[in-house]
């Protein structure tokens, strides 16, 4: 697709945009999921692709969440590329199994990889429950095996999840639902890959390094303006891959400015941002000007309600208060 | 279609050869030799040799832990199953998983995982991509009463039936999963029963009767093969020990056991191959000889096989694992030196 001229699109069109683009590419490339044929999706992340490419190619399937990975597996020990859709991140947990001990385990144990990509949208502050807005990308990301991505913006989500396609191992995809269409973006012409477990610096800065992803980068990115009019110049690291992490690119930054603040919408216990914090505690100790500070989710089930959701997630406030008290430490 | 003098005699052998490598198996555990959990099939090898003898060569297969003899007929080399019993490094998984999981794809044969019911969508979507591909691939994978009260199972059936795929479960009813009886693990009659509830076509068949479950099998292959759907085969067997070797299955009445002694799968088909006069006992001895020679030839080499070596470098886990490698190298402490 090196044709492909540069294009606005939304993060929601990016993925429709990646998937159409990688299914033309390479005729091994599947779809699977509920809803993503004929509806063309929950989301209409796959509209109009079933039109395209045919029923043998978008295939909707029962309420199946474990049979759909595991039929995905066995597709791609074939020959085949399939990429599954979970209609909400959340029901990943449905096929737990399925992707910590069939997949991530397969390569190891066989010598035959799974290049399969489960993808869905996750995360909250749209109001939709505690069982369509987590963001469980922390069950995965200790998992061998697995790649865990989470885009923030339109072209990081088309360029990973080409990349997700051609890689020959499992890949997690988590597309942030708030970010589907407030995140916009000029999409490169050409393929556009990003490549997968490579950060990104999305502001330079040189007092305090806020490390963070999926819909907290924009937020990440508010505050950093705010805090910039007070002077203190915040630099942020979108992780982008959460497994494997780009080391080098958070304590190359960290070591820079000798502060760190770990942003994330997961609950803070165990979370991934716990292992930004040891990283930094291993690799970056004598860097250090301040204890790293993790600004989390609290360890609850996310609330439905908008006033509870919104305490809920980190927000401008919370961060504007953190990044000053670490900024004057 | 009925099963050829010379066929018997192969799946003779077939039969023969499961139940006397098990043998050396329990011989090996017993003197230590053994890595791992012992998982036999004793008194259902029928079930196991008989459903793998109705696929073709192009045909898919994932055995669970008590159909060694599927593996035997799908060609595996029981040098190579005893390597991977003695966790060796040139056993099919190079000392990195147990007992029948590996796979030789060679021999259209996958390995399972050790969670029940798993095998049953990842074969739905391996016959799925040969559908797609082209191929005209039938599927086999086998449950255990336990197994079909998973919720993969219930899901991979479902998948498959709406998807009309070519995929055959041989449903092992053995009387117990680990210690728990039939009755306990489901109300339904029968396991075929849980066909209908998915709009899928069943069958029932003395597991211990290797010319009736070839026969079955193969209606069962032929079905799934014209693109009818997937097959639930009901094999009823019995599993005559433990879960595993150090399970003494004192749960087990004496009476039932010993009635299914007399329903031996080897001295069933051996009284049938007198009646036919396919194979006299004379021609079975000579196999027994030749089976005895390959196995002593087998354990040897096993035997003689290395230990795998820890890889300092922990590889193996993803093609692109290159940066995780390196950066394990520079920081990882606390394990190799």
């Amino acid at each position: 697709m090196s044709g492909t001229p540069a294009r606005e699109a939304t993060l929601l069109d990016a993925v429709g945009i990646a998937l159409a683009e990688e299914m033309e590419r390479d005729p091994r490339v599947i779809l699977m999921g509920e809803d993503i044929g004929v509806y063309g999706g929950a989301f209409k992340a796959t509209a109009g692709l079933l039109d395209r490419f045919g029923p043998h190619r978008v295939i909707d399937t029962p309420v199946v969440e474990e049979a759909i990975v595991g039929a995905a597996i066995g597709a791609s020990l074939r020959g085949l590329r399939p990429v599954v859709e979970m209609q909400f991140f959340d029901f990943a947990s449905r096929a737990f199994d399925m992707i910590t001990n069939f997949a991530a385990k397969h390569r190891y144990r066989t010598g035959l990889g799974v290049p399969i990509v489960v993808r869905g949208p996750s995360g909250g502050g749209v109001q939709a429950g505690p069982f369509h807005s987590q963001s469980p990308e922390g069950y995965f990301a200790r998992t061998p095996g697995l790649a865990v991505v989470v885009p923030s913006t339109a072209e990081d989500a088309r360029g990973l999840l080409k990349a997700a396609i051609r890689d020959d191992d499992p890949v997690l995809f988590l597309e942030h639902k708030l970010l589907y269409r407030r995140a916009k973006g000029l999409l490169p012409e050409g393929d556009g890959l990003v490549p997968i477990g490579k950060a990104a610096v999305r502001r330079p800065g040189r007092h305090l390094t806020i490390v963070t992803w999926g819909a907290m980068v924009p937020l990440a990115l508010e505050g950093t303006d705010a805090l910039a009019r007070e002077g203190v110049e915040a630099e942020v690291v979108d992780l982008r891959t959460l497994l494997p992490m780009d080391e080098e690119t958070v304590l190359e930054s960290v070591r820079k400015t000798s502060k760190a603040l770990v942003l994330h919408e997961e609950s803070r216990t165990l979370g991934v941002g716990a292992e930004v914090a040891a990283l930094l505690a291993e690799k970056a100790f004598e860097w250090l000007d301040a204890p790293v500070v993790r600004l989390a989710a609290p360890d609850t089930p996310i609330p439905f309600a908008p006033a509870l959701e919104a305490a809920y997630l980190p927000g401008p406030a919370t961060l504007l208060a953190a990044a000053r008290k670490l900024a004057a430490y | 279609m009925t099963v050829s003098p010379e066929q018997q005699r192969l799946l003779y052998r077939h039969l023969l050869l499961t139940r006397l490598l098990e043998e050396r198996m329990v011989s090996l555990y017993r003197q230590g030799k053994m890595t791992g959990g012992l998982y036999r099939c004793l008194g259902q090898e029928a079930t196991a040799v008989g459903t793998a003898f109705a696929l073709e060569e192009e045909d898919l297969l994932i055995p669970v832990i008590r159909d060694l003899g599927s593996v035997l007929v799908r060609g595996a080399r029981p040098a190579d199953v005893l390597r991977q019993l003695l966790a060796k490094a040139d056993g099919p998984s190079r000392g990195r998983d147990a007992f029948l999981h590996f796979c030789l794809p060679e021999k259209g044969l996958y390995s399972g995982i050790a969670m029940l019911g798993t095998a049953v969508p990842v074969l739905a979507g391996m016959v799925l991509a040969d559908r797609f591909l082209g191929r005209r691939t039938v599927g086999m994978t086998y449950l255990g009463e336990g197994g079909t009260s998973t919720g993969a199972f219930h899901e991979g059936i479902n998948l498959a039936g709406v998807q009309k795929l070519p995929l055959v479960v041989v449903l092992e009813h053995n009387g117990y999963s680990y210690s728990t009886p039939s009755g306990m693990q489901c109300a339904a009659a029968t396991l075929a029963d849980k066909a209908a509830g998915y709009g899928v076509a069943s069958a029932i068949v003395d597991g211990n009767d290797l010319l009736a479950v070839v026969e079955a099998a193969r209606a069962a292959v032929a079905h799934a093969r014209a693109g009818r759907g997937p097959f639930l085969l009901e094999c009823k067997t019995y599993r005559r020990k433990g879960h595993a070797e150090h399970d003494g299955q004192a749960y087990v009445d004496a009476e039932e056991l010993a009635e299914w002694s007399r329903r031996d799968p080897i001295a069933l088909f051996e009284r049938q191959l007198d009646a036919s006069g396919v194979m006299d006992a004379a021609a079975r001895v000579a196999v027994r000889a030749e089976v005895d020679a390959e196995l002593d030839a087998a354990v040897t080499e096993a035997e003689a096989s290395p230990t795998p070596v820890p890889d300092p470098e922990f590889r193996g886990v993803r093609a692109d694992e290159e940066e995780v490698v390196r950066r394990r190298r520079e920081t990882f402490v606390g394990g190799l030196a």
